[in-house]
């Protein structure tokens, strides 16, 4: 059974394994980019950025090209009657093919992930919130780096897999693992990942050294005002309260302190008295964040739960191919 | 020896429909049994269900003593080889007999060469580019080579040409002389059959017809030819499988253990042919269905 899967499979692993290859080699040979939350060159840019396009393509790639074919293939072409009248139950059929996949998807994406958190681990351990690039938790690197990868990788493949049992065509179960697999992306963190583990809150005031963005309409009146947070915290939520703790816009007065007035600006510093009469008057900033350090318990907790899930869908998968199918 | 194959009240529906239904069969092991119908009769899924590729709906069917797809022990005793032949069309026809060989512990290795070799296929050639009937040689070889208890092919002969047709029946009875396997077949052309079975069951609407052995089939059916008279005036032993009438003569197909003895009547020759052939015309007349009964 473990040479059929091998034969079976060995192409979309070597298409696969081959561009990690050829892209670890690029990385290694460029070298890391200069230490420092500081502009980089246009070869570490694209590759920065480039990195995270490589790391959230691939578990769908591993999804849609290796996990939804694997059975919706043989179903389509009937091959799975060949198959299954050899003397190897269904299960131990699906069994080998599942676990060969999940290693594959696990050791592609542990891989890349390590190549690529090494590689930024220069930049990303230099970000501070306030400066160009994103912290580590934000919901765009948060998801490139570190074992998250993993656990999307074997996800999506399982979820391929599945869905080619259920939908039993090869393009239609590529094409509905795509659409979930990306729901599942899209809403795991704005849904679940601000909330999994609960989020720091705070109510400060409003100075000159805090202040993070502020953004005027045309009219002087405040559109925008943010405040920086912890070094490495993913903000939540970033709004001015009054005395009375109702969120608020802030005064308009502030807008005079503002040089130019009447357009936006980007990060301005206004006179220390304009903020000591804000906090005079009662306005604050509340923050809510998850702190830096919250990055691995939030790692582990998502694999966790992507890995968790992959296995209950292999067991319906396993279930399916024993009861449902002809 | 167990039977091959035994049926109670098997039924089993898609949707609304249902392919096959009271299906109650035993098949004695050591037969080749030529499952005969129409299109649509629902051979292909007794076969299916046979090889436990589907579940019965209702009933129960027992291949070689156990439930069809049950385990390890199950698969090895039973070999299907489906209507459309499948092989995996990236696979050469070595690979194919490898996999045989991994999968399968009673794998004969020189029985699987000598065959491939004998149909003159190239081992290095990709499935996918062999002819209909070269992949259903390649996915006969690969079914006799698991060297199974029972063999269920499944329109076997539909994809070959009338001399490869030929061949592959003698090649199949030869590998039942040597081998000892029972055979299932099906097929919607008796002539196919006639050479190979000894046991035929007929099988209409998803309805098994008639199941016996052929000597005895052709034994019990005469086809009676006499002066005009209703059918319902002949001796109760005699079922009436077809009847047709002129304005003078009546031609009746019967089935009977008794001998003929009304003068009246000229006791014709019936081959097998005929026979189905009444069978499968005799379901379209509605309130003309023969008794559902096992000749044994």
């Amino acid at each position: 059974m473990i040479w059929l899967t091998w034969r079976q499979f060995r192409l979309q692993a070597l298409a696969v394994y081959g561009l990690l290859g050829v892209l670890a080699v690029v990385l290694v040979l460029a070298g890391k980019p200069v230490p420092g939350d500081v502009p980089l060159t246009s070869t570490d840019d694209l590759l920065y950025r480039g990195g995270f396009v490589v790391m959230y393509v691939l578990p769908t790639v591993i999804g849609v090209f290796w996990g939804a074919p694997l059975v919706a293939r043989e179903l389509e072409a009937g091959t799975h009657r060949l198959a299954w009248n050899q003397t190897v139950t269904r299960t131990r059929w699906l069994g080998t093919k599942l676990a060969a996949g999940v290693l594959a998807a696990a050791l592609a994406a542990g891989v890349l992930s390590l190549a690529i958190t090494w590689w930024s681990g220069s930049v990303d351990s230099a970000v501070t919130g306030s400066g160009t690039f994103s912290v580590r938790l934000s919901p765009v690197v948060f998801g490139a780096r570190g074992v998250a990868p993993v656990g999307y990788a074997v996800f999506a493949f399982v979820l391929g897999v599945v869905l080619g049992i259920l939908l039993r065509r090869t393009v239609v179960a590529m094409a509905a693992t795509l659409a979930v697999f990306a729901a599942v992306q899209l809403a795991v963190p704005f849904v679940a990942r601000p909330y999994v583990l609960p989020a720091t809150e705070e109510t400060v005031v409003i100075t000159a050294s805090n202040l993070g963005r502020m953004g005027l309409t045309d009219k002087g009146e405040f559109e925008l005002l943010t405040v920086t947070g912890p070094a490495g915290a993913w903000m939540l939520s970033n709004e001015t309260v009054d005395g009375a703790g109702q969120v608020v816009k802030p005064p308009s007065w502030l807008a005079e302190c503002v040089p130019p007035p009447g357009r936006s600006a980007h990060r301005p510093m206004p006179a220390r008295e304009c903020f000591a009469k804000l906090a005079g008057d009662g306005y604050r900033q509340r923050i809510v964040y998850q702190p830096a350090d919250r990055f691995w318990p939030l790692q582990g907790m998502e694999t966790a739960v992507h890995l968790t899930l992959a296995a209950l869908l292999a067991a319906l998968g396993l279930r399916w191919v024993r009861t449902r199918l002809s | 020896m167990t039977a091959a194959l035994g049926a109670r009240a098997l039924g089993k529906r898609y949707g609304r429909n249902w392919a096959l239904t009271g299906c109650t069969l035993d098949i004695p092991a050591g037969h080749v049994v030529g499952l005969v119908g129409p299109n649509g009769a629902g051979k292909s899924t007794l076969l299916n269900l046979a090889a436990g590729m589907l579940t019965p709906t209702t009933g129960t069917i027992e291949v070689c003593g156990g439930t069809p797809g049950s385990g390890r022990a199950q698969l090895a005793k039973v070999a299907f080889v489906a209507q459309e032949t499948p092989v995996y069309p990236g696979l050469t026809v070595a690979e194919h007999l490898r996999l045989g060989a991994r999968l399968n512990p009673g794998w004969d290795d020189a029985l699987a060469r000598d065959r491939v070799a004998g149909l003159g296929l190239d081992p290095r050639r990709r499935a996918g580019k062999l002819s209909g009937g070269q992949r259903a040689q390649l996915a006969l070889t690969m079914a006799i080579a698991k060297r199974p208890e029972l063999l269920l092919l499944d329109e076997p002969v539909a994809a070959l040409d009338p001399l490869a047709r030929r061949e592959f029946l003698a090649d199949l009875m030869e590998i039942v002389a040597e081998h000892g396997v029972s055979v299932v077949l099906s097929s919607h052309l008796v002539a196919d059959l006639e050479r190979v079975c000894d046991h035929l069951v007929v099988l209409v609407a998803g309805e098994v017809r008639l199941d016996g052995e052929v000597d005895e089939i052709l034994a019990t059916h005469h086809r009676l030819t006499g002066p005009r008279r209703e059918v319902s005036t002949l001796p109760a032993h005699q079922h009436v499988v077809s009847a047709s009438h002129t304005d003078r003569q009546t031609t009746v197909l019967v089935r009977t253990e008794a001998p003929i003895l009304d003068p009246q009547w000229t006791v014709g020759d019936l081959d097998l042919e005929d026979l189905v052939l009444a069978y499968l015309s005799g379901a379209a007349e509605p309130g003309r269905r023969p008794a559902l009964e096992v000749l044994r």
